[in-house]
């Protein structure tokens, strides 16, 4: 478990992580504020916590722990994280989204981004190669574990429930996948757009071991993770489904879809930052 | 007609190759993994299956998954080969083989039966005739198809050793063997099958065989062919192509694949960038299939030797 220091520890670097996010989509007018923010809590408590992961970048990752971003989008947080936990140097978060830059809008691993393992964007298939990634941990008797993140709106896409299936019949427990609950996808709330029901009768009946979360309060995270990770090797692949709010951390933004893929202006910017803290300085 | 060169004593499949090439391949090298989506027997992936049990993953009917998990297996070092029918290997999965293979450079070997009109009586929703199109789009992509049993055998243990992702295409019926067994295949190498002054054929796959039929028609009718194998379509040996064109100054292509997008484009990009040439194409053009035995559907749609053979009196013609 995580002392009361640690967490206030983890919590100062989301107030950084924050900034930056705010800041990368500022300067460039383009990115995704809402589900990035959202999710900063759980990505600080991953990277700075609960991964067993090395920096110093190696594509077969042999003896770490691996993280896939199925919902690729929300690539803000991701390389605020990655630069904050030592992947590459915080000021190239400043190239983000311009020519050029090895930050792509989507995270690839073609421009060769220290941490990047696998291209997302195009939704729905995080999943399976999060799936294929933990087999080829098992080929290779590496005890290590395979986290992924997916969006709630994501699960609409078809492959998921292909590699929902695929998993348990193939008993792969040496993975957990979230899922950020947040309610929202572009064109309005989900229960509006396309009703994902009963989550957790979905996934339980698909033959996964379903835990429910908090993924904005750090303390509650970190309980929630060790927890999923006591259940795996168990025979049966497990998913974590976190409740988190929409562009979090930021009042005006918090909640609602429409900060799903708009930056805010120079008044908002101000707005926003004047609620985070500065930390660990800005890049 | 018979061939002076080239004869045959046996038919079999190409997927046949690719099964038989997959043991082999695995035997030598351990990082090959195997996955299938339900179509284990068609792909002749049951000898692999059974020898290598904990390296062999059935999918089940989901193809979009296949690759995605072929994809992630690359991460940590493996090698995976994922069967099954060349139009569910393409254009039902084009986006996952383009964001988590193609582009992510992960080294998965896709490999596809069943391609073209030569399925046979399924009909047109089975028989792909776009799917060398699509996988040359993609950066990254090496495209192969084979033309007989030996070449897709060794094609098939030849793409363990390249790294980066293949697109490997053969058929379904038995077609006649006629290429070496012990052939050393290289990927990207086109061969001279037959040299000759007056055309140059370049023939892919199952058409390969139908020109060397029509060069023994074209020889008693005093022309002379020379016939190159293009086995590798991407990327493509430009050398061969401009060396063959510069001697004999027209070309025919030959391919069982639609005319827009396949190894006849290949060549014209080619040719037109660097000396261009009269060229004609045997290609289905721009239609769907139909169902009916795979002999009938080849005079059909334009692709059997006799075909070829009014193709290069044609081109010799526009020289």
């Amino acid at each position: 478990m995580a002392s009361q220091a640690n967490i206030q520890e983890l919590e100062k670097i989301a107030s950084q992580v924050r900034r930056d996010i705010v800041r990368m989509v500022h300067e460039v007018q383009s990115g995704h504020p809402g589900g990035s923010l959202g999710c900063t809590d759980f990505f600080v408590a991953l990277y700075f916590h609960i991964l067993k992961h090395n920096p110093e970048f190696n594509m077969n990752g042999e003896g770490e722990d691996l993280f896939f971003l199925s919902n690729g989008h929300i690539s803000p947080v991701w390389y605020s994280t990655l630069a904050r936990s030592g992947y590459f140097e915080p000021k190239e978060l400043a190239t983000f989204r311009k020519i050029n830059s090895r930050l792509q809008g989507h995270p690839t691993p073609e421009e060769e981004l220290p941490g990047i393992r696998i291209a997302s964007g195009s939704l729905g298939q995080g999943l399976s190669v999060s799936i294929g990634a933990a087999q080829t941990k098992t080929l290779n008797g590496d005890k290590s574990l395979i986290y992924t993140l997916m969006g709630d709106g994501e699960l609409q896409e078809g492959q998921i429930w292909e590699a929902a299936m695929y998993a348990a019949h193939h008993k792969i427990d040496n993975l957990i996948a979230t899922v950020d609950c947040n309610g929202q996808q572009i064109d309005g709330s989900i229960e509006q757009v396309m009703d994902l029901k009963d989550l957790k009768a979905k996934w339980q009946a698909f033959g996964w071991e379903v835990i429910e979360s908090n993924g904005n309060e750090m303390s509650e995270i970190i309980k929630s993770m060790e927890h999923a990770k006591s259940l795996t090797r168990k025979g049966k692949p497990v998913i974590n489904l976190m409740k988190t709010d929409m562009g979090h951390g930021v009042d005006f933004m918090k909640g609602t879809h429409k900060w799903h893929g708009i930056a805010p202006n120079d008044e908002q910017l101000a707005d926003a930052l004047s609620q985070l803290e500065e930390t660990l300085g800005d890049y | 007609m018979a061939n002076t060169k080239f004869t045959y004593t046996e038919k079999k499949d190409t997927r046949s190759g690719f099964g038989d090439g997959l043991l082999e391949a695995a035997k030598q090298n351990d990082k090959i993994v195997g996955l299938c989506a339900d179509l284990t027997g068609s792909l002749k992936m049951g000898d692999f299956q059974k020898a290598f049990p904990d390296r062999f993953y059935q999918t089940g009917i989901a193809e979009a998954n296949m690759m995605g998990i072929a994809a992630g297996m690359t991460i940590g070092g493996k090698i995976p080969y994922t069967g099954t029918f060349a139009n569910f290997s393409t254009g039902r999965v084009y986006d996952q083989i383009r964001q988590s293979i193609a582009y992510s450079e992960k080294n998965v070997k896709i490999c596809a039966s069943h391609a073209g009109l030569t399925l046979g009586e399924d009909g047109a929703t089975h028989q792909i005739l776009e799917d060398i199109g699509m996988m040359r789009m993609l950066p990254h992509m090496t495209v192969i198809n084979p033309c007989d049993y030996n070449q897709t055998k060794a094609a098939t243990m030849a793409i363990a050793d390249h790294h980066g992702p293949v697109y490997l295409r053969f058929g379904r019926p038995s077609v006649p063997i006629f290429t070496d067994p012990n052939q050393k295949f290289e990927i990207g190498k086109a061969i001279t099958m037959i040299e000759g002054t007056d055309v140059t054929i370049f023939a892919t796959g199952h058409l390969v065989w139908e020109a060397i039929e029509a060069e023994a028609i074209l020889r008693e009718k005093g022309i002379s062919v020379e016939l190159i194998n293009i086995h590798t379509i991407k990327p493509i040996d430009e050398a061969a192509i401009l060396k063959s064109v510069a001697k004999t100054k027209c070309v025919v292509t030959a391919e069982e694949h639609q005319r827009n997008g396949g190894l006849g484009d290949a060549v014209a990009q080619v040719l037109s960038q660097n000396q261009p040439a009269p060229q004609e194409y045997v290609a289905v053009n721009d239609q769907f299939g139909e169902s009916g035995k795979p002999a009938e559907l080849m005079v059909k749609y334009g692709l059997d030797a006799n075909n070829i053979v009014k193709a290069v009196e044609k081109v010799i013609k526009r020289k």
